[in-house]
């Protein structure tokens, strides 16, 4: 049956969720890079969520989201063998992926689950997979073993030292970048701050950026504009042009603001829900 | 035609216009003429036989009025309430040259709300003969607005098996998302017409979207023997001025399909936000500036301006909804054109600013042409912009299909007579076509494409 959640597994319980989701409709034509968009209840808000993995074998794509609002509350609530109400997919446009050498993947909260689709895909092609991920503690990475299986190499930062390198995952990528000049391209997906400094930190490199862009949603297919942005000066639609754009031509402070356009409703709707529910 | 009073209605999304009574539909039904070279029928883009539901009313005979529409028109309900008479089967009716004509759209609606009111079991006895459907003659529809719906209620009706395919959660396109409920209410109209092409086997497919979900060769594949791609012209006309990415700055589409489809104006029952404004600035003069202009009135804004570079007589809303409007405190800030909007640190709207523009010579269009005066350029304080200014063809269904024809704008290009594009077997019709148009002549189309869909693949009919 489509939609049905088959396996369910807490990542970082009470905060981020993994959902490996029965729809071989989506499945067998998800690309890395792209999303859905989901409803979870009749008076729900449509939110894109990026496919994090997919088997159009098993007819099964898998989704990583962060509680954060009313509408990832109300998912963290559903369980094995329940159905997502509506799930559209796969939208936006695939990631590009060819054979190039050396491609750095960085991956940031929940965007780690988002570059994971994306480094298999470049795996996949022949290029030799650079992950880098960063969390505030070892408790919150995500997909490490995961990306392990099939990247080269796999470099970690938190913010405390409790893995990896102390620090930033921007403090990896340019010793990399300085280590290594025969780079092809740097992925990154992860908080605006995050896509922006890494973005930052290329540029003196010269290496080609790529940027997966999480702006406000509303149909997902291009009919509205919410997810407008401003890539080399010119408007464009995250949700059918994107929502991959080169990183050094975003404006990442236009995008921070949008992204705040509905902040007020938004805990307004959460306070909402967890009054509700707690009156259950 | 009773109405909501504009102060009272302003603070509800409910139907505006009330409806007929019995009595009034009698009457004004009684008004025709019941020409023998009737006009109306003409003016019609579907060729509804209106002298003939007329008399059946004027008779007090609601089913067989029904019936007639039915014949041509899958939509009466919606239609009766969104088709701009004026320009049509109204603008041609032989009273209306001295006098006022028969009220069409009025009766058309009456009829259709009054059948659809009566019980199930009323109808079942009372509906058109069941059509046997043949399972191997399969069509496909891509998009569920007036367009493909008048598809899918022309072939099942004539026993092909019809499955709609929608990108969105909810059915119904433009009538859905576009046209605000207190036009077109969604439950008690769209829903039962739908429920009416459910009964005739139309199958619906929410949540998959052509050209990424499945393609044109995916369907034909399938043993689809024609797709009709009703997907509408859905991609939003910006101004292109500086600021238009501010927050607080809408495209129409996006500030009625929150409200519309999202429900927004039930927030937070309904989890859809939408941006609220005090002051409130639309761009643009046609139906869907007026929609948007009501909308943010309802929602509690303490002035609505629609900003329009010409005058109120070149406007190409629909009378009905200019005149709502203006009656329920919308201004107009007319011969005024966008140049730029400001915000403030956070990067939110705080006013646009206007060039006063007058009126010159005849453009290609036939209006006179708006031209700036010198040196006259103003600010308006505003806090949330909703530009509705047209729509540009979606590319997500025309990138995913290279062999698509498109005419030098983008749309589809389809053969006049049949509807068809430049792959054989496929067909279009409605805004993806025209480009953004009306309900009535996307249902034109839809009729076009489904008369020559049943000449080709029953050509012994």
């Amino acid at each position: 049956m489509p939609n049905i959640i088959l396996k369910k597994e807490r990542l970082i319980p009470g905060q981020t969720s993994k959902l490996v989701i029965d729809a071989p409709h989506i499945a067998r034509k998800a690309k890395p890079g792209n999303f859905v968009i989901l409803r979870v209840c009749e008076k729900g808000e449509r939110i894109p969520l990026t496919i994090a993995d997919a088997d159009p074998d098993a007819g099964t794509i898998t989704i990583v989201y962060l509680v954060l609002g009313k509408s990832t509350a109300m998912l963290e609530t559903l369980g094995e063998g329940d159905a997502i109400l509506d799930l559209c997919g796969p939208l936006g446009k695939p990631t590009h992926i060819e054979r190039c050498g050396t491609v750095i993947c960085v991956g940031g909260g929940t965007g780690i689950a988002a570059m994971h689709h994306i480094a298999k895909g470049h795996h996949l092609a022949g290029n030799h997979v650079v992950a880098i991920i960063g969390a505030r503690n070892k408790d919150l990475l995500l997909f490490h073993d995961d990306l392990s299986a099939f990247c080269p190499e796999v470099l970690v930062s938190t913010d405390d030292g409790s893995f990896g390198h102390k620090g930033l995952v921007t403090d990896l990528l340019r010793q990399r970048l300085e280590n290594d000049p025969g780079v092809a391209e740097v992925v990154a997906v992860g908080p605006v701050p995050m896509m922006a400094a890494v973005s930052r930190t290329t540029e003196p490199f010269g290496v080609k950026t790529t940027v997966s862009l999480n702006s406000i949603m509303v149909d997902g297919i291009g009919m509205c504009g919410a997810c407008r942005v401003t890539v080399g000066g010119e408007t464009r639609f995250a949700c059918v042009d994107g929502p991959e754009f080169d990183g050094h031509k975003v404006d990442f402070d236009e995008l921070r603001k949008r992204l705040g356009a509905f902040r007020p409703q938004e805990k307004e709707s959460f306070d909402h829900f967890c009054r509700c529910t707690c009156h259950e | 035609m009773p109405c909501q009073p504009a102060h009272e209605r302003v603070g509800n999304f409910d139907e505006v216009a009330l409806g007929y009574s019995r009595e009034d539909a009698m009457r004004e039904a009684s008004r025709c003429l019941q020409c023998k070279k009737p006009k109306c029928v003409k003016g019609c883009p579907v060729e509804v036989q209106i002298p003939q539901f007329i008399a059946a009313l004027a008779k007090g005979d609601v089913e067989s009025a029904y019936r007639t529409l039915r014949e041509t028109n899958s939509l009466p309900a919606v239609c009766g309430r969104v088709c701009p008479q004026e320009n049509q089967c109204e603008g041609a009716c032989i009273l209306g040259a001295k006098g006022q004509p028969v009220a069409i759209g009025r009766l058309e609606r009456y009829a259709a709300d009054t059948y659809m009111a009566l019980d199930a079991c009323d109808q079942l006895t009372g509906r058109p003969e069941c059509p046997l459907i043949d399972p191997d003659l399969k069509v496909a529809c891509i998009g569920s607005g007036p367009a493909s719906l008048t598809v899918a209620g022309y072939l099942s009706s004539r026993g092909f098996k019809v499955t709609v395919y929608e990108a969105l959660h909810e059915l119904g396109g433009v009538l859905v998302y576009g046209i605000p409920e207190f036009r077109l209410p969604k439950s008690d109209i769209v829903e039962k017409e739908i429920a009416a092409l459910r009964q005739q086997e139309v199958e619906f497919v929410t949540n998959w979207v052509g050209g990424r979900t499945f393609s044109i060769d995916d369907l034909f594949a399938e043993g689809y023997k024609a797709v009709f791609i009703g997907v509408g012209a859905g991609l939003p006309r910006f101004l292109d001025i500086p600021g238009e990415n501010l927050v607080g700055v809408f495209s129409a589409n996006e500030y009625l399909t929150r409200v519309n489809l999202g429900r927004a104006y039930g927030f937070p029952d309904y989890d859809t936000p939408v941006y609220r404004g005090r002051e409130v600035t639309v761009f643009g003069g046609g139906n869907v500036a007026m929609d948007a202009a009501r909308t943010a009135l309802r929602l509690g804004a303490e002035s609505v301006r629609i900003v329009y570079r010409r005058t109120r007589d070149e406007m190409p809303a629909r009378l009905e909804e200019l005149e709502h409007a203006e009656d329920e405190g919308v201004r107009l800030e007319l011969l005024a054109a966008p140049l730029g909007f400001k915000g403030d640190a956070d990067g939110r709207l705080t006013a646009v600013t206007l060039q006063r523009m007058e009126l010159g010579e005849p453009d290609a269009s036939g209006r006179r042409s708006p031209r700036p005066v010198e040196g006259a350029v103003y600010d308006l304080p505003t806090d949330l912009a909703v530009i509705a200014v047209g729509t540009r063809p979606n590319p997500i269904l025309l990138e995913a299909t290279p062999g698509l024809t498109l005419d030098r704008r983008g749309y589809i290009a389809v053969d006049e007579a049949t509807g068809m594009t430049s792959i054989p077997g496929v067909y279009a019709g409605g805004d993806i076509v025209t480009g953004a148009a009306t309900v009535i002549l996307a249902m034109g189309a839809g009729r076009r494409a489904a008369k020559d869909i049943e000449a080709r693949l029953r050509p012994a009919t």
